[in-house]
């Protein structure tokens, strides 16, 4: 390997030797200074591919300079509209309170039935608990299955059970976490030290033993800051649900947005706005009451 | 050999017995918040068990009614009557595809300009981090869903809205998670690159990016597989994609309509988190060697 005139390496002094020599550093290390170009070529086809996919997209989706120019003009207007926010009559305002309450409820009653039964099922999908292969797999294949399906699509299916109303949104909201929880369980199940499991069994415990009193103490806070964690977005979630009839202020919204009641429609995201907000403070202060700061 | 008194013996057991008494008290104490929270939900959310126990026999009755009838002598004519409507199915579905595609470029312009003012370490200005980031948190707080239902007013029908609904929703959420990425970068190679005289934009291009491409292409990827399943659900505003058919075979009781379109979305997503997963892997794997 050429090296540097030892002028060079001596730093601060001698660098304007290094410079001076530019032309010399360049040809004896021409492999390093080289462009490559196969390397640029395959990042430029890819970013063309990548844009050319996107352009085209606009066009097969009706993309225009003018519709976006008329709908961000109307969009204004909106906005100007909904300025100063307002929920009319106190009827009103008590039944927008009441739909957020059922919101809140339909977040709250659906993760925590999701959080129940995901757990023992959780326990059915973890490699270091069931030992069976198949059933850990059909597990893993069905969480998968249900996952896929949005939880709207669960919300019209329970409403075809149980009627219209906030118990379908919480059969929805618990049908479609149960899957993630199921998965995120098991992953933390897995995730888990295997030496308290040892340690149970070095003692003579049975395999339920070592799950009760070597995994589940482990994963207990990991599990809890999870399901909290999703209370949070569940929230947000619940305030959609509604729009097919699942309870909560997701009806309203949707009837104040097509009705153009827009200081309706300002008022109501502003109260979703601060709901979440409150959610959020309320769920990161319990997370950290139950684990400690460090494990965020 | 230690010798205890048995005068420590037992206050150091009264010092226990107090701590797990103590310990007791709060979990029950939480216990009983639990409980009362659980009977405000369940009222305020129409819990109604008997309800559910006299009606729970319609959902395996749902699903087994939207099964498609396919007998074993003539399951090709069966198939071929479950998928009556595949061509056009399919074209909803990539235009569904297409939808969280475009959506999820324009909120990754949107989020990828917008994240470094947003940082602490590498902000212009602390006013300008406060606007970014409440902004990012407008974004993502409100539903897709409501701005799909506001855009369908303002711009009309069709997936324009649900692009630009998904667009925002991704500012905020990448614009989030990127900030996020840019705060845990090394500084060092920002100071070298300050010193050699380059403005803010030089800086972030040639110190900060180099850091940080690796980790944005990954939650890019995460993030463009949930808004395939967001794009799945703007039909049910109207604002493209395959759900409007997905809501009208529900509501009209197209049975085996139901099924077909939903498997052809749950399979389409399962082949999308693969894909994605695989492509992070390896985008992971670069970084480590490199």
């Amino acid at each position: 390997m050429t090296r540097l005139a030892p002028s060079a390496m001596n730093g601060g002094a001698d660098k304007g030797a290094l410079f001076s020599d530019l032309d010399g550093v360049r040809r004896r290390h021409a492999a390093i200074l080289a462009p490559n170009w196969r390397a640029r070529a395959l990042t430029a086809a890819i970013a063309a591919a990548l844009a050319g996919l996107f352009l085209w997209g606009l066009v097969v989706l009706e993309f225009s300079w003018l519709r976006i120019w008329n709908g961000l003009d109307q969009l204004g207007s909106f906005v100007k509209l909904m300025w100063p926010p307002q929920y009319g009559t106190e009827e009103k305002l008590r039944s927008y309170l009441w739909a957020m309450a059922e919101t809140l409820s339909i977040a709250f009653l659906g993760t925590l039935l999701a959080a129940i039964i995901a757990l023992p099922l959780s326990l059915l999908a973890a490699r270091n608990v069931m030992t069976s292969r198949i059933i850990q797999f059909f597990a893993r294949r069905s969480f998968d299955t249900i996952r896929g399906v949005d939880t709207l699509i669960w919300a019209l299916i329970w409403i075809n059970v149980v009627g219209l109303g906030p118990f379908a949104g919480i059969l929805a909201i618990m049908t479609a976490d149960l899957a993630v929880f199921g998965k995120l369980f098991s992953e933390a199940i897995e995730n888990a030290d295997n030496k308290p499991v040892e340690g149970v069994k070095s003692t003579g415990g049975t395999h339920a033993h070592a799950v009760r009193y070597g995994i589940l103490p482990q994963v207990t806070p990991v599990l809890i800051s999870q399901v909290l964690y999703f209370f949070e977005s569940n929230t947000r979630s619940a305030t959609i649900i509604g729009i097919v009839g699942a309870g909560g202020i997701g009806l309203h919204l949707a009837e104040q947005i097509r009705i153009l009641e827009w200081q309706h429609v300002a008022f109501l995201v502003l109260l979703i706005l601060a709901a979440v907000a409150i959610i959020d403070v309320i769920s990161t202060r319990l997370r950290f009451a139950i684990i400690g700061r460090r494990a965020t | 050999m230690v010798t205890i008194s048995t005068e420590r013996v037992v206050l150091h057991q009264a010092h226990y017995r107090a701590a797990q008494r103590a310990k007791r008290a709060q979990t029950l104490l939480g216990l009983v918040v639990l409980v009362l929270l659980i009977a405000v939900a369940a009222r305020v959310g129409e819990v109604d068990l008997a309800k559910l126990a006299r009606n729970i026999w319609r959902f395996p009755a749902y699903i087994a009614e939207i099964m498609p009838t396919l007998r074993w002598a003539t399951l090709g004519a069966d198939l071929a009557e479950w998928y009556w409507g595949l061509g056009y199915w399919l074209r909803k579905l990539g235009e569904t595809l297409l939808i969280a595609y475009v959506g999820t470029i324009l909120g990754l312009a949107g989020g990828f300009s917008l994240c470094f003012f947003a940082a602490r370490n590498v902000t212009p200005a602390g006013w300008v981090l406060f606007v970014t980031r409440r902004y990012f948190e407008f974004c993502r707080t409100v539903p897709e869903l409501v701005f799909a239902l506001i855009f369908v007013i303002a711009f009309g029908l069709g997936p324009v809205p649900g692009v630009l609904a998904i667009a925002i929703h991704t500012t905020g959420a990448l614009g989030k998670q990127f900030y996020e990425v840019v705060e845990n970068i090394d500084m060092n190679p920002l100071d070298g690159v300050k010193a050699a005289g380059a403005t803010w934009i030089e800086t972030m291009r040639f110190a900060a990016l180099p850091q940080v491409m690796s980790n944005f292409a990954s939650y890019t990827l995460l993030r463009f597989e949930i808004n395939v399943r967001g794009a799945a659900i703007m039909g049910f505003v109207g604002a493209g994609g395959i759900g409007q058919d997905l809501l009208e075979a529900v509501r009209k009781f197209y049975y085996s309509d139901v099924s077909a379109m939903l498997l052809l979305i749950v399979a389409t997503v399962m082949i999308i988190d693969m894909a994605t997963e695989r492509l992070r892997h390896y985008l992971i794997g670069l970084e480590q060697r490199s």
